[in-house]
């Protein structure tokens, strides 16, 4: 896909985004005029808002139809190859952590995320990927769960339970 | 003059307690990291770092978010120079010089000129900021909601006369902020909107923190994977202490660019929106047009490395004044540490001089220190963060995203937000590839709630007259301002057509 034709789509998925939120807001029953006596409706402040987001996409179809951007007159690859695999991975790695943090928890999802990168993109020497795998969810756990007293997802009640009796040795120790 | 200055020995005291130094120190210390860290800046630090501040009082919280951004615009210039991929969009200009000076060997006397520059531009706009941020407060305290309104608007159409951006993009960029800043129950009748599929989830809203990690966390590493295509390339740069010594020896040659850059850093740092980027190219700008020898420029010369880097130092304070002052953030950095501060239960604006004067003074009081803190943190240390900048991206990314995660879901504690931070980072990025400006959204989404407020208290109180916006003259000003700068990019192009015609 060209940039200009990534620009086009753009342009007209931020024209439906910005119809679709208003018919949101109209469906809703929100007032989007003045109400009698308690001023402009709820509706109004986001309803005319997104109504200045549809002519602003429209704005952004006229000037790519005439080629005022430059976009718009550009034939290169929107992703190139080189960068759609660099670009693909790490968004797939991000949204692999997110998953696995509800299934398998944050700290095992760590260590996964870790050997990941560290180890297959990267391929670093086992000491330092050993090292990220354990020094990340360690520091995690004692900035997140132990300095600030965040309690990260543990994932299914298998491996919360696991990380309960972690917790409760840390208790037992130091309070 | 003299209750300044006595306010002013009590924010020293301050700055000087054990936590709060210690806050410096740190701050400063992950400023310079994150600043010469390719892909981010001081706004991915402040966001990412914002939600571990809620362990500290609100004073040290600021002093350390502060710290961190004073420490960004010094390191921004590191691998600018070394690399010349600049560490943040505000040390973009540093890398027309510091590149070229870098590939003649000269690395070190364009560090040195970056962190000498850097210091006295935050000085003397620590000294303006001094000065002015009592006398602007105490105006501001004259404001109403109409007036409150009226420099929202102000800030937004800052973005769209001087962002340099397309502007039916900048517009889109802004309206998508202030609607997403909507998104949950209306502040006024309660009433639930934008709940996207029914998800209970929205009715908390979207916080301004998931759209600045997606943005500028997730969707700039995503960028910077791109641009860099996961390799970064390293130069030779031979740092000895005998050379730097030595290259102190040079500040002669560009004191001039350095107080240019420094004034006009501030005043334009000070302008909503505007933001040490533009600052930074500008003063780049001056200097070129004001020196003998213009030709050299873009060719290593250490005046377009100096003049740069002092304006976006004393621009990043700059910003800190109407933010400050009036609740009305500079730079996108500045809306972070806005939104920092509501958060911790202070409300930016002027009353905050009155309220909480131990938070503003102890502020103030900090910059001066962690000025003096980071230039001699950043000489002492640029040997040690040209070898961190050597870091594979193999190893910088994951423990990014990680930071990016985890800061969403301790902020909120729900993982709804990590799944819509990274959406927005996807979404951003492939926009911002695009020429969508992403700034002014972050901006927005900050200042929504309280433009919406504002608005619709003038409304109510005026019983539906939106002359009301107009027929009270601070108010008016601020609107005429923002017509103008709305109308700027217009005229400049008529301007230039008959230019050409002629």
């Amino acid at each position: 896909m060209t940039v200009r034709t990534a620009e086009l789509l753009m342009a007209i998925a931020t024209l439906i985004l910005s119809l679709g939120l208003m018919l949101s807001i109209y469906t809703d029953g929100l007032r989007i005029d003045w109400v009698e006596g308690r001023g402009p409706g709820a509706g109004v402040w986001p309803f005319w808002l997104s109504a200045g987001m549809a002519a602003a996409s429209v704005w952004t179809l006229v000037r790519w139809y005439r080629g005022q951007t430059p976009e718009s007159r550009s034939y290169d690859p929107y992703v190139s190859r080189e960068t759609v695999f660099l670009v693909l991975v790490s968004a797939t790695s991000l949204l692999v952590l997110l998953i696995m943090m509800n299934i398998i928890g944050t700290y095992l999802s760590l260590i996964a995320f870790m050997f990941f990168y560290v180890r297959i993109l990267g391929r670093h020497t086992w000491p330092m990927t050993v090292g990220f795998m354990l020094g990340t969810p360690i520091a995690v756990y004692l900035l997140f769960e132990v300095a600030l007293t965040k309690y990260l997802p543990k994932g299914l009640p298998i491996f919360e339970e696991g990380f309960l009796w972690i917790d409760n040795l840390r208790y037992e120790w130091f309070y | 003059m003299e209750t300044i200055l006595v306010s002013l020995g009590a924010g020293l005291l301050q700055a000087f307690e054990p936590l709060n130094l210690f806050m410096i120190f740190a701050g400063c210390l992950a400023g310079l990291f994150v600043g010469c860290m390719p892909g981010l800046g001081s706004v991915n630090g402040v966001a990412i770092l914002l939600p571990i501040t809620f362990l500290v009082p609100p004073t040290a919280a600021i002093i350390f978010l502060a710290a961190l951004y004073y420490g960004a615009m010094y390191g921004g210039a590191i691998s600018s120079i070394t690399l010349g991929i600049p560490g943040a969009s505000t040390a973009v200009a540093t890398v027309f010089d510091g590149r070229p000076m870098a590939q003649q060997g000269k690395a070190d006397q364009a560090l040195m000129a970056a962190a000498i520059a850097s210091f006295i531009g935050g000085t003397v706009s620590i000294v303006l900021f001094t000065l002015f941020a009592p006398p602007l407060a105490a105006f501001a305290l004259k404001f109403g909601p109409q007036e409150e309104f009226a420099l929202m608007l102000l800030a937004f159409a800052t973005f769209i006369g001087l962002g340099g951006d397309d502007i039916p993009k900048t517009i889109f960029s802004i309206l998508l902020g202030l609607v997403l800043a909507a998104v949950g129950f209306d502040i006024i009748s309660g009433q639930p909107r934008l709940i996207f599929f029914d998800m209970v989830e929205f009715q908390r809203g979207i916080g301004f923190l998931v759209l600045a990690i997606g943005i500028y966390g997730v969707g700039e590493m995503l960028w910077t994977l791109e641009t860099t295509n996961g390799k970064v390339q390293m130069h030779n740069v031979k740092i000895t202490w005998s050379r730097i010594r030595s290259n102190f020896g040079q500040v002669r040659e560009y004191i001039n660019s350095t107080w240019l850059g420094s004034v006009l850093g501030f005043f334009v740092g000070t302008l909503p929106a505007a933001g040490a980027t533009p600052a930074s190219l500008m003063s780049y700008g001056l200097s070129k047009t004001f020196s003998k020898d213009p030709d050299s420029y873009g060719k290593g010369n250490i005046s377009g490395v100096a003049a740069p880097e002092a304006a976006n130092n004393a621009a990043s304070t700059g910003s800190m004044l109407p933010m400050i002052t009036l609740g009305i953030p500079g730079s996108p950095t500045t809306a972070i540490l806005l939104g920092g501060m509501i958060i911790w239960g202070l409300r930016p604006g002027p009353l905050l001089f009155t309220e909480s004067p131990d938070f503003v003074w102890g502020l103030i009081g900090s910059m001066y220190v962690a000025n003096l803190v980071t230039v001699l943190l950043n000489i002492a240390l640029i040997p040690v963060f040209i070898r961190v900048l050597a870091m594979p991206f193999t190893l910088l990314t994951p423990i990014i995203f990680v930071l990016c995660v985890l800061g969403v879901f301790a902020t909120t504690d729900r993982m709804f937000d990590t799944w819509i931070m990274l959406i927005i980072g996807v979404v951003g990025y492939l926009m911002r590839k695009l020429n969508y400006p992403v700034a002014p959204a972050v901006l927005a989404i900050v200042l929504g709630p309280l433009a919406e407020r504002s608005m619709r208290q003038s409304l109510i109180g005026s019983q539906g007259d939106v002359t009301t916006f107009v027929t009270r003259p601070i108010s008016l000003v601020c609107i005429m301002i923002a017509i103008a700068l709305v109308s700027y990019p217009i005229v400049k192009k008529i301007l230039r057509k008959r230019a050409a015609e002629a």
